[in-house]
């Protein structure tokens, strides 16, 4: 064939598939972009590959086995999520965790946020090019997943923010080793931000990035970090206070211009607001007990157990049957690190829930996907779906 | 930016000025528990909605979350739930809809671009349909699933498994096979839980007031 007479190709737009095993796909997302060129023109994410029917499950568990489901959902922030439940089920039984358990609620919200934002934040300046912030925060994840540890025995699944309080008190000392750390983590902080905010590398690839304005961020349902960086003053924990948040002082980071970069600096003051509010818990902590004097909702302790008939039956019938929560449906919702993380509860009254929606933040992050990449080169991928904070535990459910 | 706290005066106000703006389109509206909470006739969400978003009172700016719930033993078996918040006057409203199986709910995404897939999690988990959406596909279940898996009559265990197949080489997909029985108990049991109402309560005479806890 004669070269001469080959026609000229029109280029036409491709299918490019991104993921669902890709390194910066944070897990399992598969992204069908449709590409001009380089040039990003729609996104199509396809979720559900994690997909386990967590609410669905919740309706054939007691109030008590739902709990461990609520670690694993978004897995690495698993005490807010416990903290929303454990709020919404209180609700419905019309009672309150006693004072020194919503210190330590507050105290552990803030500690994980701590460990959910180092994380994003490492595992996003690896998504951009930067390897040392992932090798430095993972040390001090370790010594956060230690407190975690000490507080309940497991270092990320905790199953211990219980409706009615805590499951256990906090062990002797564990306050001054929490103190110890907070004082030295603002440093950690700083040398993270040594290697990150000014590097030319990192500003290069996120400023102007994904750039959200207040109004698509509300109207794409954006919460938390993501919203407030777009310039939005709103903060679940203020205008909402939920277990004595209103007895802390704390300031709300809000960003300028609601690029990719801003949502950077966002979390990182808000680790630090994060250290200010562990520390007025440590200060303010009430001494006396973590869980409502009630049998019939809380299981009796150890002890009382081994000397009292009723204390057994008590114990045996809370872990098979569970309680029994009346009539009702409620909406609590938390401010979990990724965003509004929310419980709507719905009961029939007996042991089990009738309905447990979930109200996910990345959900919605993730749909605002298509809007913000579109006009984007293919390398900016990586750096707005990290900047995003997006957990597949929780978008799939 | 400090927010007032959210007042029940103000969701009385806002009850009030609902109930009076759009009296042919709110079934009900009601506060339980500080959360006031909103029939809506099917007919009239989109207006309701719009209404919500713009009106000054209100204010309902971002919708926050749609979820369904399923109740079989109901006519219109589905209820759609929306979630609706307004940041600038710090309140929540819930809004309900019926809606049975075959009867299409119109949907939000013109009032609320968010909706968009939050209705497909709705439609894929209970299998309302949403009129006017322009995406309506399954969201978080597999390519070719069949069945709406959050209906109360879907088994929890499904009705196929997958596993890899060494002989084809391939994914296939089998009838589910249980190696024990489903286990589930009943636990009507005579334990006095937060609620004690059990069958034939009614006929018998109120007991005496019992002094509660262990």
């Amino acid at each position: 064939m004669n070269k001469a007479l080959t026609p000229e190709v029109e280029i036409e737009n491709y299918t490019l598939n991104f993921g669902p095993q890709h390194p910066a796909a944070h897990g399992v997302l598969r992204l069908v972009l449709e590409m001009d060129g380089e040039v990003i023109e729609r996104v199509d994410p396809h979720i559900g590959l994690l997909h386990r029917g967590t609410e669905k499950l919740i309706e054939y568990k007691t109030y008590l086995q739902a709990i461990p489901y609520f670690d694993r959902l978004d897995y690495v922030s698993p005490m807010n999520q416990e903290q929303a439940f454990a709020l919404a089920v209180e609700k419905l039984l019309g009672i309150t965790a006693p004072p020194r358990a919503q210190y330590i609620r507050m105290l552990f919200a803030e500690l994980t946020r701590v460990l959910n934002h180092i994380m994003n934040i490492a595992s996003y300046a690896m998504d951009v090019g930067a390897m040392t912030p992932f090798l430095w925060t993972f040390e001090e994840r370790e010594k956060l997943m230690g407190f975690y540890d000490e507080v309940c025995g497991a270092r990320m699944h905790a199953n211990y923010i219980r409706p009615g309080g805590v499951s256990m008190d906090m062990p002797a000392g564990l306050k001054e080793r929490i103190n110890d750390w907070a004082d030295k983590y603002p440093a950690m902080i700083d040398d993270l931000e040594s290697l990150l905010t000014e590097n030319r590398i990192f500003k290069q690839r996120t400023v102007d990035i994904g750039v959200v304005s207040q109004a698509e961020a509300l109207a794409w349902g954006f919460t938390g970090p993501n919203l407030r960086a777009s310039g939005v003053p709103w903060d679940l924990r203020k205008s909402q206070p939920y277990d004595g948040y209103e007895q802390i002082e704390f300031d709300i980071p809000v960003g300028k211009h609601g690029d990719c970069y801003d949502r950077y600096l966002v979390r990182i003051l808000e680790m630090r607001e994060s250290v200010r509010i562990i520390k007025q818990c440590l200060d303010k902590m009430p001494s006396g007990p973590v869980r409502v004097n009630d049998r019939k909702i809380m299981a009796p302790p150890r002890a009382e157990m081994k000397t009292s008939m009723e204390a057994l039956i008590h114990h045996f019938k809370l872990y098979t049957e569970g309680f029994k929560v009346p009539v009702g449906e409620t909406y609590v919702a938390t401010e979990a690190p990724k965003g509004e993380f929310a419980v709507y509860l719905v009961s029939d009254g007996t042991n089990k829930p009738y309905r447990c929606r979930i109200r996910a933040p990345g959900f919605l992050h993730l749909a605002g996907m298509d809007a913000m990449l579109r006009g984007h080169m293919l390398a900016d991928v990586p750096a707005v779906l990290g900047s995003i904070d997006i957990v597949f535990g929780e978008v799939d459910r | 930016m400090t927010q007032p706290v959210p007042s029940s005066d103000r969701l009385f106000e806002t009850r009030a000025h609902l109930l009076q703006a759009l009296p042919g389109d709110v079934a009900t509206a009601e506060i339980i528990r500080g959360e006031l909470i909103a029939t809506v006739k099917r007919a009239s969400i989109v207006k309701v909605a719009t209404f919500l978003r713009d009106d000054a009172v209100c204010q309902f700016t971002q919708l926050i979350d749609i979820c369904g719930v399923d109740y079989p033993e109901r006519e219109e078996r589905f209820e759609v739930v929306y979630h609706l918040l307004s940041m600038n006057k710090n309140t929540r409203i819930r809004l309900k809809v019926p809606a049975g199986e075959d009867t299409p709910v119109a949907s939000l995404t013109g009032v609320f671009p968010c909706a968009d897939w939050l209705e497909r999690e709705v439609w894929d988990m209970y299998g309302v349909f949403f009129s006017g959406h322009p995406d309506l596909r399954r969201i978080l279940t597999d390519y070719g699933f069949d069945g709406h898996p959050q209906r109360k009559d879907f088994p929890l265990t499904g009705y196929v498994e997958m596993r890899y197949d060494e002989d084809q080489k391939r994914v296939i997909y089998e009838p589910v096979k249980l190696v024990q029985d489903f286990r589930t108990f009943d636990f009507l049991s005579p334990w006095e839980g937060i609620q004690k109402l059990l069958p034939g309560d009614e006929k018998a005479p109120a007991p005496p007031p019992k002094q509660g806890g262990a």
